[in-house]
């Protein structure tokens, strides 16, 4: 066990390297909202600018974040050409509710998937919901944010029109 | 022999990485990781009932460290509990890496040796999983594969073993797992909108019968079978389950075997969600040791189908889910009226609508050891909890935002939390919760509660109020009051401030925490009254 262990840390310390160049995106299975399988190196495919927000149905600030973001997306998208994808973490017990919430709470303009296991969750090293990623087109992860608070989403716009000016 | 394999594959692993890494310089890894700290520092409060550990102090300390590189992912987990908060188990009291894995993935194939998390369908047969805040985390150690040989076909199997605390459970876990998209094997084009999606899985536990009473089967074998079928914006999907019979002390040692059925349907299309769930558990609980008890070593996941209630006296009564037996229903209709119309008024006004039921089986007692038999689709006498709720969001101005809810709940105590002599409670909550923006930045929310009952503790009121400087500060303050207790009025007056920038919160607390339940998906851990100085700091990288 303690060996193992020592032999992880060797292959990681030995490739230890924070200057990433290439994509190094985990690739993680998630669901979309018909139930289909996505490997999730294919939500950067041709993309700039991604926004990963996790999330889950019985988290208030999440439903609050993601109120804000529905409203600011499609201009957001218009002006960086960023893309939204809200990630859910609700698990069997809720998990196919968040079809039908998403839908009756009028989130429209943004892509939804599932994420039951918190494969995804984990490989991100998200502790908590809502937790904002922005990544590049490679899956280089260039800001985050962790918890919402009223007017959290300025911020996001800000560093969005940063880095998509470069 | 199985040690010495799991062993190979690790040095083969390990020789893969660094050939590749060797033959790829070009490409760099990346590394990205956690790192969380709970601790709090106890103080004596005996009118509350709160108790100082001897080390007055519990800290939980966790550390996450992912490396990608192409193909390959490899991670550690350092965990250090000193000691475990109050609540948690004390079998956690200890520091270690207990999960490290290695996982290589290409288009059609992934291979982990080592910790993993896994989950087949639901869950009813398994689900390995982790949630901190529960102190839950069964994780198995071994090795799996994933396999997707043809378009719309996906093939799972591992054998491991389970994470108990610090140590490895007594049994062993194998299972495997088919899914397939039909729509995508016939090549079925897109425009179909009809999917058609199956899945089959089975699971087998091994644990010695090392009992001198009982002759108790060694081997015991789970099956699950699912179907999904999406037409538009229509969602049906069903999946049941079957034990062969499986002794334990969860059960008292009957030989019944034991069965789960979960069904869900919604619909949905723009502006309106529906949705019907229905579930029916038998002796379904499964653990890869037959005495375990508690939240440990279970291989399986009963989902519950009740709301999960986050407003602070909503989730006074949660439910969790019976394994043993139970059957209930829940459904739920959401309505987006849009803006512009009479009751959307200038923003919109969101309004769900929710109900949940979950009564006991019908059963009859038998005297060949198999202890019981229940009817099918009959509902049993036992009500052990229902809520019936409504939730209305309306945003008023771009200042004010609003929720409503209420509730109202009928929870048995004593089932749920399996004591005796508390009976049944039968409570209605009522919660106004109000935003108001200053400025952009700058918000205040308030939360007024009211929790109504006879039974338990009586009845509860509560205020909150919450000042937020987006996007770094907050301040909160709260008090619960429990003005309806005839023996003594105590109130539980909270204080917390937080700073966040970026993915790293730090945030100290003090005050009073009331006894109670936690409880996420179904699972609960009960959390003893508690007073003093908290601090709570999270941070990804």
């Amino acid at each position: 066990m303690m060996k193992k262990s020592i032999f992880i840390l060797l292959i990681i310390t030995s490739y230890f390297n924070l200057f990433s160049q290439t994509s190094n995106m985990p690739n993680v299975q998630i669901k979309n909202l018909q139930n289909e399988i996505v490997n999730t190196k294919e939500l950067f495919d041709g993309e700039n600018l991604v926004i990963l927000s996790f999330w889950a149905t019985w988290c208030k600030p999440c439903i609050k974040e993601l109120d804000a973001y529905n409203e600011n997306i499609t201009d957001w998208a218009e002006e960086t050409g960023v893309k939204l994808y809200a990630i859910s973490i609700d698990n069997a017990r809720s998990m196919s509710r968040v079809a039908p919430f998403v839908n009756g709470r009028g989130w429209e303009d943004i892509e939804f998937y599932l994420d039951p296991n918190e494969d995804f969750k984990r490989a991100m090293n998200v502790i908590n919901v809502p937790h904002t990623l922005l990544l590049d087109g490679n899956g280089k992860i260039l800001w985050q944010h962790t918890s919402y608070t009223e007017g959290d989403e300025y911020e996001l716009y800000e560093v969005i029109q940063e880095k998509s000016s470069k | 022999m199985k040690r010495n394999i799991v062993g190979k594959l690790l040095l083969l692993c390990l020789i893969v990485v660094i050939s590749k890494g060797l033959f790829a310089q070009n490409s760099n890894g990346q590394l990205h990781g956690n790192f969380q700290v709970d601790a709090q520092v106890y103080r004596q409060d005996s009118a509350i009932g709160a108790e100082v550990p001897p080390e007055k102090m519990g800290f939980n300390s966790y550390a996450n460290l992912t490396y990608t590189k192409g193909d390959f992912t490899a991670g550690i987990r350092y965990e250090g509990y000193m000691n475990a908060l109050l609540g948690y188990d004390e079998a956690y009291n200890d520091i270690g890496i207990p999960y490290r894995f290695i996982t290589y993935r290409n288009d059609d194939l992934e291979i982990t040796v080592g910790n993993f998390y896994e989950q087949f369908g639901n869950g009813l047969i398994l689900r390995a999983y982790e949630d901190k805040s529960l102190g839950y985390d069964n994780a198995l150690d071994g090795v799996k594969i994933k396999f997707n040989p043809y378009q719309g076909i996906y093939l799972k199997g591992f054998t491991g073993k389970q994470r108990s605390y610090f140590e490895h459970g007594p049994g062993i876990v194998r299972g495997v797992d088919g899914e397939f998209f039909i729509n995508d094997i016939l090549s079925i084009s897109t425009d179909i909108k009809s999917q058609f999606i199956l899945g089959g899985s089975f699971v087998s536990k091994y644990q010695k019968d090392e009992s001198p009473i009982y002759n108790l089967p060694e081997n015991v074998g789970a099956y699950a079978g699912r179907i999904s079928y999406i037409r538009g914006g229509f969602n049906f999907s069903g999946e049941y389950s079957y034990k062969i019979p499986d002794p334990s002390s969860d059960n008292g040692f009957i030989t019944k075997f034991g069965d789960a059925l979960l069904i869900n349907t919604t619909y949905s299309k723009k502006g309106f969600g529906i949705y019907l769930s229905m579930k029916r558990v038998d002796n379904m609980s499964f653990r890869s040791d037959r005495n375990a008890t508690l939240n440990n070593l279970q291989i399986n996941y009963i989902p519950s189908i009740t709301t999960n209630h986050t407003y602070s006296l909503a989730a006074m009564y949660p439910y969790a889910t019976q394994p043993n037996g139970e059957i209930g229903f829940h459904g739920e209709i959401t309505k987006n009226f849009s803006k512009g119309t009479k009751l959307g008024g200038k923003y919109g006004t969101n309004v769900a609508l929710n109900f949940s039921r979950v009564n006991s089986l019908k059963s009859t007692p038998t005297i060949d050891g198999t202890g019981y038999e229940s009817e099918y689709f009959a509902i049993g006498d036992d009500v052990y909890f229902q809520d019936i709720n409504v939730k209305i969001h309306k945003k008023i101005s771009t200042k004010w935002k609003t929720d409503i809810s209420y509730l109202n709940i009928i929870y048995n105590k004593d089932v749920i939390q399996g004591i005796s002599g508390y009976g049944i409670i039968y409570a209605n909550v009522a919660i106004v919760d109000v935003t108001y923006k200053f400025k952009p930045r700058h918000s205040l929310r308030v939360e007024l509660q009211g929790l109504f009952t006879e039974q338990d503790h009586g009845d509860w009121a509560m205020g909150l109020m919450e000042y937020t400087i987006a996007p770094k500060w907050f301040l909160n303050v709260s008090d619960q009051y429990n003005f309806g207790n005839s023996d003594e009025k105590l109130h539980y007056f909270n204080v917390a401030a937080g700073y966040k920038k970026g993915a790293n919160r730090i945030q100290i607390g003090y005050g009073r925490q009331r006894e109670g339940i936690v409880c996420i998906g179904g699972i609960c851990r009960s959390v003893p009254a508690s007073s003093g100085f908290n601090i709570s700091i999270t941070s990804s990288f």
